[in-house]
């Protein structure tokens, strides 16, 4: 399964949510405000770091660039572009989108 | 608070009313429109000549962040309008120490000068404003 989060992880608990149900084989994309979990040294990024030892965490490159994130941007996320985002819908038998 | 704004003594014998308005951030810059709805209406206080503080806290200090570049998400990245504000006698800038640490920020990264201000230190301006909009 593929998990999308679109929200901050400072204004939501959407990926909280999001990383209780994501279990090993899944992936997790952040997208538009979410993006805002990869900046490093924030409790949100420590979290992610956790997760990373078992499923993969990507990120929307247009939306880290957009909100200044690009220098920042927490050691072992994967950064796609709109057709990264569809390779990886492809990928994955399902989408869950957090929201 | 004892700045003053340009164009206040003219103003004060026109109207004779100047009022304190804070204008309140909390929404990070693309993810809702709240932000650049925020600053629509802070240019606009600016025709007023009014005394105009703006108050950045919660994911509000990301619309200020340095180096925005939002050509991939095909939106206007109004982050330079920022720097524009001083233009209009608008130097008032407060960021919230507290929801900038928690979020990664120091004050080099913002691309406007801005004085930093504790919670408690915040609750004081907020307290001492006439007018309050938050966004």
């Amino acid at each position: 399964m593929l998990h999308t989060v679109n929200k901050s992880p400072f204004e939501r608990n959407t990926l909280d949510s999001c990383l209780t149900h994501a279990k090993k084989g899944s992936a997790i994309l952040l997208i538009e405000d979410g993006v805002y979990a990869v900046l490093k040294g924030t409790a949100p990024a420590k979290k992610l770091e956790q997760t990373m030892k078992t499923i993969p965490v990507y990120a929307l490159q247009p939306d880290i660039e957009a909100r200044g994130l690009k220098d920042r941007v927490l050691d072992g996320v994967k950064l796609v572009d709109y057709s990264g985002f569809v390779d990886l819908a492809a990928e994955y038998p399902t989408v869950q989108s957090w929201l | 608070m004892t700045e003053t704004t340009g164009g206040i003594d003219m103003d004060e014998e026109a109207s004779g009313i100047v009022k304190k308005f804070l204008y309140v951030n909390r929404k990070a810059p693309y993810g809702t429109i709240y932000a650049l709805e925020s600053l629509e209406v802070v240019l606009i206080s600016a025709a007023f000549d009014q005394d105009v503080s703006l108050a950045f806290i919660d994911d509000g200090v990301y619309q200020i962040v340095k180096g925005q570049h939002t050509k991939g998400i095909d939106v206007k990245n109004f982050s330079p309008t920022y720097r524009a504000l001083e233009g209009y006698d608008i130097e008032k800038l407060y960021v919230e120490k507290e929801s900038m640490e928690a979020r990664g920020l120091t004050e080099d990264d913002f691309l406007v000068d801005v004085k930093v201000l504790n919670a408690a230190e915040m609750t004081d301006l907020m307290a001492s404003q006439d007018v309050i909009q938050s966004f």
